[in-house]
């Protein structure tokens, strides 16, 4: 099928993935599970994306910086479109991906996010979280939130390294 | 426009409880305190800001996020008045936002089902962000109530002082019963029963009392608010009342 812009459906994903997280850089926003679909309407490339949380200040630069890989790759129209369902969760992060941002120092998110749990448990279910520098799981929550709203912070007690954790959610 | 209307409600309560909690950048009793203070500010303003963009949107006037946030008079606002109180102590600002968050977590989880797709959508975000801030603040009233004599004094006077503007959240006119009749809003009375059992849950584990019900404050749904929220607006509305449609 020609597209009225001359690029496949590859090409438009392939382009789309060049664009970083600029907080997680290691991370495509591909590897986020952020970009819902691609396609083309019309002559014009619409992007649509689900946000990471309410108030992640790094979208509108990703908005940008999807819209700049695009019209580097021969879109001369493209829009991004905000879609909220369903809601992202970081089950969608896939295991290449967990890989890689392991190797950056950054815990993965442990478990699946969809178990289901009291509201407000009195006694909370601990996450085995495994130290990215050194592999035990001799690990601690140092602090629930961190830098960024997808991360808090632990600290490991073998190689005595604090370290960031991507929030299941 | 009934829907305008209900999302302002939920838009304002959530910008101003944010704006409360912003305060408290840079001056929290422990860095990780601080952090967390400011990142529930970050995602309760970012949740205004997709509510009132979706009320703006809906009016279709050209009104964005920003120029309802910004431009509107006290009386324009419809938070309830539990959100604009001054941030007094660290035991205020937990117990607040403790009492707060669990009714924002229970109204999201049923509103993520909203027959409103953007609606939906928006909740069902929000609902993950707002169940871990009930939580860390949950550990905090556990924590000051159980803890020593200076901090379990100070949360039960914050508890006693703040219960008498909860009753507002659970609060229903006709604009709420109808939107709730036709899926897309959720009836907020029907949420009192599971707060209190949440709520009471909690505080009975911290060794704090649930105080008696007594006279309840309310107002803000219908623009009577307290002394306080003007005080809060100036300071949040100064930079682009000055600078209207500046950009950096």
């Amino acid at each position: 099928m020609v597209s009225r812009t001359g690029l496949t459906r590859e090409a438009l994903w392939e382009a789309v993935a060049q664009v970083l997280d600029p907080e997680v850089p290691v991370l495509s926003v591909v590897d986020l599970g952020i970009v819902r679909h691609v396609r083309e309407v019309d002559g014009t490339v619409v992007v649509d994306v689900t946000p990471t949380y309410s108030g992640c200040p790094a979208m509108l630069v990703i908005e940008r910086d999807i819209v700049d890989a695009l019209h580097r790759a021969g879109a001369a129209k493209v829009l991004v479109n905000t879609v909220y369902q369903p809601a992202w969760t970081t089950d969608w992060i896939k295991p290449e991906a967990r890989a890689r941002l392991r190797a950056y120092g950054i815990a993965p998110p442990s478990g699946l996010a969809s178990q289901g749990e009291d509201l407000i448990p009195l006694r909370r279910r601990v996450d085995v979280v495994a130290c990215p520098h050194c592999g035990s799981t001799r690990t601690r929550m140092q602090s629930e939130f961190g830098s960024t709203a997808c991360k808090a912070i632990l600290s490991c007690d073998e190689c005595r390294q604090p370290f960031e954790y991507l929030k299941a959610i | 426009m009934t829907l305008f209307h209900y999302l302002h409600r939920l838009g304002d309560d959530r910008l101003i409880l944010g704006h409360r909690l912003s305060e408290w950048c840079g001056h929290a009793p422990i860095l990780e305190e601080d952090i967390a203070l400011a990142n529930m500010a970050l995602d309760l303003v970012g949740q205004a800001n997709l509510l009132l963009g979706l009320a703006g949107t809906l009016e279709g006037k050209g009104r964005d996020a920003d120029a309802l946030a910004y431009f509107r008079e006290a009386v324009e606002f419809r938070n309830a008045q539990i959100v604009e109180l001054p941030r007094g102590d660290f035991a205020f600002t937990m117990m607040r936002q403790f009492l707060v968050s669990v009714h924002s977590a229970l109204l999201l989880e049923r509103l993520q089902h909203s027959t409103h797709a953007d609606l939906a959508g928006i909740a069902a975000k929000a609902f993950k962000e707002v169940r871990y801030h009930a939580r860390h603040c949950a550990d905090w009233v556990l924590k000051l109530g159980d803890g020593t004599a200076e901090s379990h004094l100070r949360a039960q006077a914050a508890l006693d002082d703040l219960w008498r503007y909860t009753d507002e959240l659970f609060d229903v006119d006709d604009l709420e019963r109808q939107l709730a009749a036709d899926g897309i809003a959720v009836d907020a009375s029907m949420l009192r029963a599971p707060w209190r059992e949440q709520v009471t849950r909690v505080v009975d584990a911290a060794t704090l009392t649930v105080p008696v019900d007594c006279f309840m404050q309310r107002g803000g749904r219908t623009g009577r608010h307290t002394e306080h929220l003007g005080h809060l607006l100036a300071e949040m509305q100064i930079v682009a009342r000055s600078f209207p449609g500046a950009a950096w």
